[in-house]
């Protein structure tokens, strides 16, 4: 079985949720389950599982388990293969006891093909006839009890959205629990060709006995998703060779006979579905223009649509750069409240600094996240429930096709701007593991916000304010250069990984332009709330006691003599009247010199002979580890470096002077502004964060990712840093 | 007869037959475009390389060079 949430023993029923894409079934998912709903992840793949808790009158608790929608159980990928496992209970998978198919009633036809599919598997159905509501407005009228009668399942009007046929929809379930067989009808269409009927004889029997093919029903219907899926590129796991030699021969030799197997399976189930829709459709003339339709013409407008875009795009990257600044802010300084009323109340010492700088900052580093994630998730939420977010990847589809990357990952691209965390947990909005796994490899090289006050630092006290050729300000021009600098490596990864480490092939471009919705906000929000607590509990966890390793690693081992002589000299200051000024200076040089004793002070002094040729000293390798923690830590950690304590920031130009003054031993400078330059150009693209390297651990399910992104990153960063430096010393700049 | 992205939007016509991959092929056929079915040309976008069609009342987008494998047979009205 999965990692999906344990049920108690088997003695609860399960009901899949499936469905077509943008047919309502998150939101209905979302109205029977409520905030019950508990995420998972599907075995293998980086596909997360959603079940919830549904009551019913007489079963009592069920669970609802969500499978991720599909327009056809025939599938070509890993991903796509979840859907025909959860609804069979192909192992590892338990099957069900029945299927809730979520259907949109305004596009019955094209909905009816994944019913007819579900119901030759054998597993009982009900049908939900979402969208009920609108089928006026698209000039459609439905005869439910005629559909129900011609499918043999029962079928319910419903509006998810309005939250109406609800209580019938339950009955309805129930019903079927307790009489599956009214459920289950047996196949609809059945194939009168005998050749057609050879072909799924013979991939009937190369079908493995694990897949529990006893009912000729279902070993049918799965001889025809066999004969559908298998072919010399589907990226499917788990079907026998022999199978797929079977489907292969028999594939060919019906293309030698001039037949094609597939269009005779597909064309049979959709003649099978417009021979019976005058039964129960009837389609008024068409409705003139519709309000999507006038929408578009704007939004999908060549001028007005790309600034609408620009626009809606703007106000995500403004939420996510400054409108969360507040609520970050109001956690950090909470944080630091709680902090402090604690460790008063504890005794001085290493119990005191270890609740305060290691738990509570660590519990402070995940929530500090928090406000970001919860904006970026309402606005995909909203773009997604709308029908906007295929609009996005309509727009973009020539600029990301450019890097092989598919339309949708603009948005954690974009996100990345910001912060690479909530930016890799929205790559969740793609659909395939290759597009996001690239992206998420490469969205860490964006200049996110915590760089920005490591650059500010450098460029404030490394370049004069100055202008070029009398006007550009060389200042702003540095800091726009980075952004460039690291936006085009970005895309130049993109590319190179895409066309070697995930090559797969191409797949080709098949939207649905769904249209126009009002979104459901309690469904947003039901959304919303569960990736922010699987954040918090997930990434949440690795990140907290990443942060406790970061203590320990500066904060030991403990140098017992020199902190009895700093003692010692902070007692006889203070009996000679000494002012606070001296006595702070003192604390500091404490800190700096406990710094340097830790093993991370030590680690820094370790690697100088590697960070040596890109002109850092040992001290900068302190600030590299420090930054670890967070990129914005660097400043605070060369604060206690240069013994002026931890409460620097970017600002203060006492550390500026510092950086400027700080010299070799030979008297010569360390920081030039060729340094700075390698030194910021080694921050925009090493990734040390272990926020992100949480995140890409949780979000791929094993540590081989983060390790390989921390990698190349780091062998990139350095490279670069190596060019600028020892290329700029050889042009005489140095 | 001509292909899919030679049609200026608002035309409607039939599908002859469809090229290109197996995995395209099929992929269209599920979503209920089989040879024979009607379709319209909603609006091309130039500058996303893609196009909007209607299908069974759905409109689906399909990129412009895909579009090139798709014949079909102008309708009239």
């Amino acid at each position: 079985m999965s990692t999906l949430p344990p049920t108690s023993a088997g003695r609860v029923a399960r009901i899949a949720l499936a469905g077509n894409p943008n047919t309502g079934k998150t939101t209905l998912f979302n109205r029977l389950t409520g905030l019950s709903a508990k995420v998972g992840n599907y075995p293998g793949v980086t596909v997360e599982s959603e079940s919830g808790t549904l009551r019913l009158a007489s079963a009592g608790e069920v669970e609802l388990a969500d499978v991720p929608g599909t327009y056809s159980l025939s599938a070509r990928s890993a991903e796509e293969q979840l859907a025909i496992a959860a609804i069979c209970g192909l192992p590892p998978l338990e099957p069900p006891q029945l299927v809730l198919l979520v259907v949109d009633a305004t596009q019955l036809t094209r909905n009816l093909y994944l019913a007819l599919q579900v119901i030759e598997t054998g597993t009982p159905v009900v049908i939900a006839l979402n969208m009920w509501d609108m089928l006026a407005g698209v000039g459609v009228e439905i005869d439910a009890a005629a559909l129900a009668r011609e499918l043999g399942v029962p079928a319910v009007p419903i509006s998810a959205q309005r939250g109406q046929g609800l209580d019938e929809l339950r009955l309805a379930l129930d019903r079927a629990l307790a009489e599956p067989a009214s459920a289950r009808p047996g196949p609809r269409w059945v194939s009168e060709s005998p050749l057609l009927r050879a072909d799924i004889a013979s991939a009937a029997a190369a079908l493995p006995r694990s897949w529990r093919v006893e009912d000729p029903r279902r070993r049918d219907a799965l001889a025809l998703w066999a004969l559908l899926s298998l072919d010399e590129k589907d990226e499917i796991s788990g079907a026998p060779k022999e199978l797929r030699d079977v489907v292969l021969a028999r594939r060919r030799a019906a293309a030698d006979a001039g037949r094609e197997l597939d269009a005779e399976i597909i064309r049979g189930r959709y003649a099978w579905i417009d021979a019976r829709a005058p039964r129960f459709l009837l389609t008024r003339a068409q409705v003139a223009t519709s309000r999507t339709d006038k929408v578009d013409r704007v939004l999908l407008h060549p001028v007005f649509g790309f600034a609408a875009f620009l626009l809606a795009m703007g106000l995500v990257f403004q939420s996510l750069f400054s409108w969360a600044d507040p609520a970050i802010g109001a956690i950090e300084s909470a944080i630091g409240w709680f902090q402090e009323l604690v460790v008063a109340r504890l005794p001085e010492g290493l119990a005191a600094d270890f609740v305060g700088e290691a738990l509570i900052e660590g519990v402070g580093s995940v929530v500090v996240f928090l406000p970001q994630i919860v904006l970026l998730f309402l606005f995909i939420g909203l773009m997604e429930d709308s029908g906007y977010m295929a609009r996005v990847a309509f727009l973009m589809d020539r600029l990301m096709k450019a890097i092989g990357l598919h339309g949708r990952a603009f948005v954690p691209m974009m996100s990345g701007f910001a912060c690479a965390v909530p930016a890799i947990l929205a790559t969740r909005t793609m659909e395939r593991q290759r597009d996001r796994m690239l992206t998420m490899l490469v969205v860490p090289l964006m200049t996110c916000s915590a760089r920005l006050p490591v650059y500010s630092l450098l460029i404030a006290a490394l370049f004069p304010p100055s202008e070029l050729f009398g006007f550009v300000p060389v200042q702003g021009l540095l800091m726009v250069g980075m952004y460039l600098f690291s936006t085009l490596v970005a895309l130049a990864v993109t590319a190179v990984l895409g066309r070697t480490l995930f090559k797969g092939s191409s797949m080709p471009l098949l939207l649905e332009m769904p249209p126009y919705r009002m979104p459901n906000l309690r469904s947003v929000a039901a959304m919303v709330w569960r990736k922010s607590r699987v954040f918090l509990t997930e990434a949440g966890t690795v990140i907290f006691a990443c942060t406790v390793m970061m203590w320990g690693l500066l904060s030991f081992p403990r140098d017992t003599e020199s902190e009895a002589r700093f003692d010692a000299r902070a007692s006889e200051l203070a009996q000679a009247g000494a002012s606070d000024e001296q006595l702070a200076e003192l604390e500091n040089e404490r800190t700096a010199a406990a710094l340097r004793y830790s093993l991370g002070g030590r680690l820094g002094r370790g690697i100088e002979p590697a960070i040596e040729p890109l002109g850092f000293d040992w001290k900068i390798g302190i600030g590299l580890l420090g930054a670890f923690a967070a990129r914005e830590v660097f400043v605070s950690t060369m604060g206690v470096v240069y013994g002026m304590g931890g409460e620097v920031d970017d600002e203060t130009t006492g550390l500026r002077q510092r950086i400027q003054q700080e010299a070799r031993a030979d008297g010569a400078p360390v920081y030039t502004p060729l340094v700075g330059l390698a030194l910021m150009v080694f921050f925009a693209l090493a990734c040390q964060c272990m926020s992100t390297i949480a995140v890409v651990k949780r979000e791929t399910r094993s540590w081989r990712w983060p390790v390989f992104l921390f990698a190349y990153t780091g062998a990139l960063a350095w490279l670069c840093a190596f060019a600028v430096y020892q290329g700029g010393l050889a042009l005489g700049l140095g | 007869m001509t292909s899919l992205d030679l049609l200026s939007p608002g035309t409607r016509a039939r599908l002859v037959s469809i090229g290109g991959e197996r995995a395209f092929r099929c992929r269209l056929m599920e979503l209920g475009l089989l040879p024979g079915t009607a379709l319209r040309l909603v609006r091309k976008a130039d500058i996303g390389g893609v196009l909007e069609l209607e299908v069974r009342g759905c409109r689906l987008t399909v990129r412009l060079g895909e579009a090139r494998s798709l014949a079909v047979v102008p309708l009239e009205g």
